[in-house]
């Protein structure tokens, strides 16, 4: 826990301490039984108090408990449900481990899950036992475990020189923080020597010769000791967290601060072990910093790893860990430690190699030159390269790939070098002996082409060349004259420090070509991703982007319906396996990485990282490579968060436009929804409301009604059933076009013949109508289907005789124009206004009626439209030119292919 | 139909009772003695008992049992004159139904002068398959069966071989659709692209039709076939 704020003379709760208190509702409770060394009774005592718990009628069960055979122990377990062990197919052998899984499903009030610092079997979720408790907390289950002191990461390096034995399983100090319930199972040194003498104490095997070592009074007391000590501390913690966030005011001590500073030497993990004791002891709050000097940036990949190591340990001990850029480490430090208020600097001795030192003086002696107020602790490399070792993971060596190979280098200074000879040996004829001066040039010239080490080289060959060719006795490596000695002395040191200058200068331009190069990129990226408006084309260029860059393989992943699935891959690959998808999975649930290399799942082939924005996480990229070692460095972490950053900003901009889109689609629908409603009880109603009159009144009034009277109700109800009916097949038409079910059955079809038949049988409405065709006996045949196309015919027929008076001419007309047929209908009515043409066609618009005019439904043209393109055609509204009305156009297109008459 | 002296016997099948109400009251008033059946067994009951004359059969009965009914009228040898009530979109059920053997089609909803027309034209198909009559006129059209003469207005009009056998194929059920398919087996004595058949109509028309453009008296029925209007 780390406590920054100071609390303010007003006595209002620290908002730090509420926030920590609000984050705890809703999660498990964690109680840790925690004693200083292995038979001084946790598990005993954990069962004894479960078995109190269930017998107050709490549900309880036992996601795993090692009772080693122990006759009490196993007996407390007997009145608790087990969860079976999930067993796990390892190398051959079948392990057991606690089903994470089945405890989550049973969602129990509280699980006893023993022996804390338990390293799972490698394929299982996770590959901490504690970060399997997490995920129970989180999940609102409480939790009771066990825990040694030696188990605890800041203690491990302190525990392994008291006991000269290291415990590999370590768990951070966060988890005892956080905490709720800590209780300390305590024993004396005597007692538990007794216990192990009955064979109470159970030990492995393997470990027994260790046991005796471990078991002296000695040792015992000291961890004891340590136990006691860690347990006082967090009771004051917990006090002084309770009286923060409950505004008690107190004697509060000065807010210590502690900033340790990281390098990339061996030991820097030990260094912040030291620094998170130190903070302890102090109560204070602390952080690890690292100070990116143009000399890191040049630093091996294995030296980037450990920095990057270090801090994430500094992360899990409950420190801040922090980067920032400098000209050099004091620069960093002091201003940063300044602006931040640390009160303790914690650097050790060697922060510069032997030689940077001699040239540019020790970092830890500038720290303490400048650091006035703040304590300086300086801690020996001596010492904490001894303590390094839980830093068990081996920096992965991987080949930095040069410009150059290296032979290449070598042989080009050589060449270098030769002509430098060469043209010395021409001066020389021409009696200039001073020829030294070539030689530097030639070597100059190697540093700025090869760098360093091949430029030294240069120096080398250089040096032997001039003492061969140039100075007497000539043609052999002996000198004679003294003068000539100092001469080639101060030629090999000048040659040397000039070499180191202009290699410096080099590596200093490839890696500023590289920076400009990294940034290039991302403007680019970012440019191309302002450009793509579909999610596709983003996740395709997103996933080459972040292939090229990191020079991996890449998938994207994006949530669909409730779970995730691939979206994008380069190159191009949608198979995840069983613990992928697992991994893919839990980053989906948790918004952390898992995968290879992670915390969470490394069985994985791939690393899952999640893509954030500050609304959420929007997707996950999953990367894997060929390459050994992490998957990323920590340079190509930052690269990945910068890319990932724009990509998640650009996956939500398309998010959001389709949102709105999705949006805006929807109150369409709703529009016509509600337009259909009243076209739909109108269109019905209004026929029916006559059909039902003039039947009522033919069945009831038959008496009063003459023989004019009764065919006028007979020919009412019978025109406006026809009406019902056009409309009913209007409605269904337009039912089959909107659910696909309209399937055109193309077929050679003759235009005229359509026509006539549309005709024919449009001829009750176009009774009062005077029909004009023209149609061209040549035109080619149309292969279409001939129902649809008459139904377009009859609608605008139909259409035109709504809209025109009685006795108006409708003239049908088709001609053929390149490759395609025109087919118009025009009629001599009003025409249509100038702002409906373009929405003439939409459903369920109806261009404002005059009274005289016969309503229409909406539909007709909706349906013409669909049914002409269904069979791939375009339909068109205008109004005639040069006279009045309107003119609806049809195009179809000619088939390729006529039919052979002559083949007959 | 008071010239007829014996009142032809129609059964109507369909599952809705109004349907047959309305059926029954204007067949009856037409002089036709009109029997019921609302399913297929109901209607091969009633087929078996009483010796029907014109069988007026819903499509749309439920589970196929429309088609299955012409099926077994034709299986069984029998000539019984069918009418199909269809639906409108259904124009493949039509072509399926008329290819089983049915004579003709009405598609619901309809009038009753229509299925009164098409009664009248499948009972008149009935009585000239016993004897072609030699003469054929309808409108300004006559020809002459026996001697390949074909009249307009007065005026003989020359038509190719395959042009008089399709003319010949709509005389011989004038009044009567004719599917695409029936009408290529006829013509060309096999299925050939219906595009021929159009391009024949299209000229039969232009011989013989006042305004080839709106033709009177070879009619389209869209996506089924074509009919001959028939003599009055």
């Amino acid at each position: 826990m780390s406590y920054s704020s100071r609390m303010t003379d007003d006595a209002r709760p620290s908002p730090d301490a509420l926030l920590q208190q609000a984050r705890q509702e809703g999660r498990g409770r964690l109680k840790i039984f925690l004693g200083a060394a292995p038979g001084v009774g946790k598990t005993y005592e954990m069962l004894t108090q479960a078995r109190q718990r269930k017998l107050e009628g709490v549900d309880v069960v036992i996601g795993v408990v090692e009772t080693h055979g122990r006759v009490e122990t196993d007996l407390l377990t007997k009145s608790i449900e087990k969860i079976p062990k999930k067993r796990i197919p390892y190398k051959g052998r079948v392990l057991a481990e606690m089903d994470l899984d089945a405890l989550l499903q049973r969602k129990p009030k509280l699980v006893l899950v023993d022996e804390l610092a338990h390293t799972n079997v490698e394929g299982s979720r996770h590959p901490k036992r504690y970060m399997d408790v997490e995920e129970l907390l989180a999940a609102g289950i409480d939790v009771y475990s066990t825990l040694n002191v030696q188990h605890l990461e800041s203690l491990n390096d302190v525990v392994a020189k008291i006991t000269r034995v290291r415990v590999a399983e370590t768990v951070p100090d966060s988890i005892l923080d956080r905490a709720d319930d800590v209780e300390l199972v305590d024993l004396t040194p005597e007692d538990l020597l007794q216990r192990l003498k009955e064979g109470k104490v159970y030990f492995p095997e393997a470990a027994e010769r260790a046991a005796q070592n471990y078991f002296v009074p000695g040792n015992l007391t000291a961890l004891r000791e340590l136990a006691l000590r860690r347990t006082a501390q967090r009771v004051d913690d917990q006090m002084v967290s309770y009286m923060r966030a409950h505004a008690i005011p107190g004697p509060w001590e000065a807010s210590e601060r502690v900033l340790v500073c990281i390098n990339e030497r061996p030991g820097a993990a030990a260094l912040v072990r030291y620094a998170r004791r130190l903070a302890d002891r102090l109560h204070a709050s602390w952080a690890a910093i690292h100070v990116d000097t143009p000399h890191v940036r040049r630093a091996s990949e294995s030296d980037r790893d450990r920095v990057a190591e270090a801090l994430r340990i500094a992360e899990r001990l409950g420190g801040q860990a922090v980067s920032v850029p400098a000209s050099s480490v004091a620069d960093g430090v002091i201003d940063y430690a300044k602006a931040n208020n640390f009160t303790h600097i914690v650097t050790s001795t060697a922060q510069r190699s032997f030689w940077r030192e001699l040239i540019r003086g020790s970092a830890a002696h500038e720290i303490i030159r400048r650091a006035g107020d703040i304590s300086v602790h300086v801690v020996p490399e001596q010492l904490t390269r001894a303590m390094k070792g839980t830093s068990k993971r081996p920096a992965p060596t991987v080949a930095v790939a040069g410009r150059y190979s290296e032979s290449k280098a070598y042989a080009g200074s050589f060449a270098m070098v030769v002509a430098a000879l060469l043209v010395g040996l021409l001066l020389q004829r021409f009696g200039i002996t001073n020829v030294a001066l070539v030689f530097l040039t030639a070597v100059l010239a190697a540093a700025i082409s090869y760098g360093i080490w091949p430029s030294l080289f240069a120096c080398l060959v250089a040096m032997l060349a001039y003492n061969f060719f140039f100075l007497p006795p000539l043609y052999s490596f002996t000198i004679v004259d003294p003068e000539n000695v100092v001469a080639l002395f101060f030629f090999t040191v000048v040659a040397v420090v000039a070499s180191y200058l202009s290699a410096r200068v080099r590596a200093e331009a490839v890696s500023a070509r590289e920076h400009a190069a990294t940034t290039e990129n991302l403007y680019l990226f970012s440019r191309k991703l302002a450009g793509v408006f579909t999610l596709d084309d983003l996740l395709w260029a997103t996933a080459f982007q972040f292939a090229q860059m990191l020079k991996a393989r890449v998938v994207i992943l994006l949530p669909e319906g409730n779970s995730i699935a691939v979206r994008a891959g380069y190159p191009p690959e949608d198979m995840l396996d069983e613990a992928d998808v697992a991994a893919a999975k839990w980053v989906w649930e948790h918004a952390t990485p898992a995968g290879r290399g992670a915390d969470t799942l490394p069985g994985a082939k791939r690393l899952f990282l999640p893509i954030r924005t500050g609304r959420g996480m929007v997707g996950i990229v999953g990367l894997d490579s060929d390459r050994p070692g992490p998957l990323l460095t920590p340079d190509e972490r930052r690269l990945f968060d910068a890319l990932s950053d724009q990509t998640a900003l650009a996956i939500e901009r398309i998010k959001l436009s389709e949102d709105i889109d999705r949006a805006r689609m929807a109150a369409e629908t709703e529009r016509l929804r509600s337009a259909l409603l009243t076209s739909i009880s109108h269109d019905l109603r209004t026929p029916l409301a006559s059909i039902l009159g003039s039947a009522s009144a033919l069945a009831n009034q038959k008496d009063e009604l003459d023989k004019q009277a009764q065919a006028d109700l007979l020919r009412t109800i019978q025109e406006e059933a026809e009406r019902l009916n056009r409309f009913i097949a209007n409605l269904l038409d337009m039912t089959r076009l909107e659910s696909g079910a309209i399937q055109p059955q193309a077929d050679f079809v003759d235009l005229g013949d359509v026509v006539g038949s549309a005709i024919q049988r449009a001829s009750g409405v176009l009774a009062h109508h005077n029909v004009q065709v023209s149609i061209p006996s040549n035109l080619p045949m149309l292969k279409l289907d001939p129902v649809l196309l008459e139904q377009v015919l009859f609608n605008l027929l139909d259409n035109a005789a709504k809209y025109t008076p009685p006795e108006s001419e409708i003239e049908v007309s088709a001609g053929r124009s390149g490759d395609l047929i025109r087919l118009d209908v025009a009629d001599d009515g009003d025409g249509i206004p100038a702002q409906d043409l373009d929405r003439v066609f939409d459903k369920f618009y109806r261009v404002q009626a005059s009274d005289r005019k016969r309503a229409g439904t909406g539909l007709g043209l909706a349906i013409c439209r669909g049914f002409v393109e269904a069979m791939g055609g375009t339909i068109q509204a205008s109004n005639r030119v040069g006279r009045r009305g309107a003119l609806l156009s049809i195009t179809l297109p000619i088939p390729a292919e006529q039919p052979q008459e002559r083949a007959v | 139909m008071s010239i007829e002296p014996p009142m032809p016997r129609v059964l109507v099948v369909d599952d809705e009772p109004p349907i047959r109400r309305f059926l029954r009251t204007s067949l009856t008033a037409q002089g036709y003695q009109v029997f019921e059946a609302e399913d297929g067994p109901a209607a091969r009951t009633a087929l078996q008992r009483n010796a029907i004359d014109i069988l007026v059969l819903d499509l749309g009965l439920p589970g196929a049992d429309g088609f299955e009914i012409i099926k077994q009228v034709r299986d069984s040898g029998s000539a019984l004159p069918i009418i199909v009530l269809s639906s409108r979109t259904d124009e493949a059920g039509k072509v399926r139904a008329l290819d089983l053997g049915a004579d003709d089609y009405v598609t619901k909803p309809f009038g009753m002068d229509e299925l009164l027309a098409r009664l009248r034209a499948a009972s008149r198909h009935r009585l000239q398959q016993q004897g072609e009559r030699p003469i054929f006129r309808v409108d300004d059209l006559s020809v002459d069966l026996v001697r390949r003469v074909v009249m307009v207005r007065d005026h003989e009009v020359k038509l190719t071989p395959r042009e008089y056998d399709l003319l010949r194929a709509l005389i011989a059920h004038a009044g009567k659709v004719l599917t695409h398919r029936f009408l290529m087996h006829e013509v060309w004595g096999s299925e050939t692209d219906v595009a021929y058949l159009r391009i024949y109509v299209r000229t039969l028309r232009q011989k013989l039709e006042a305004d080839p453009d709106r033709p009177h008296l070879i009619q389209t029925e869209q996506g089924v076939g074509y009919r001959l209007k028939a003599p009055d």
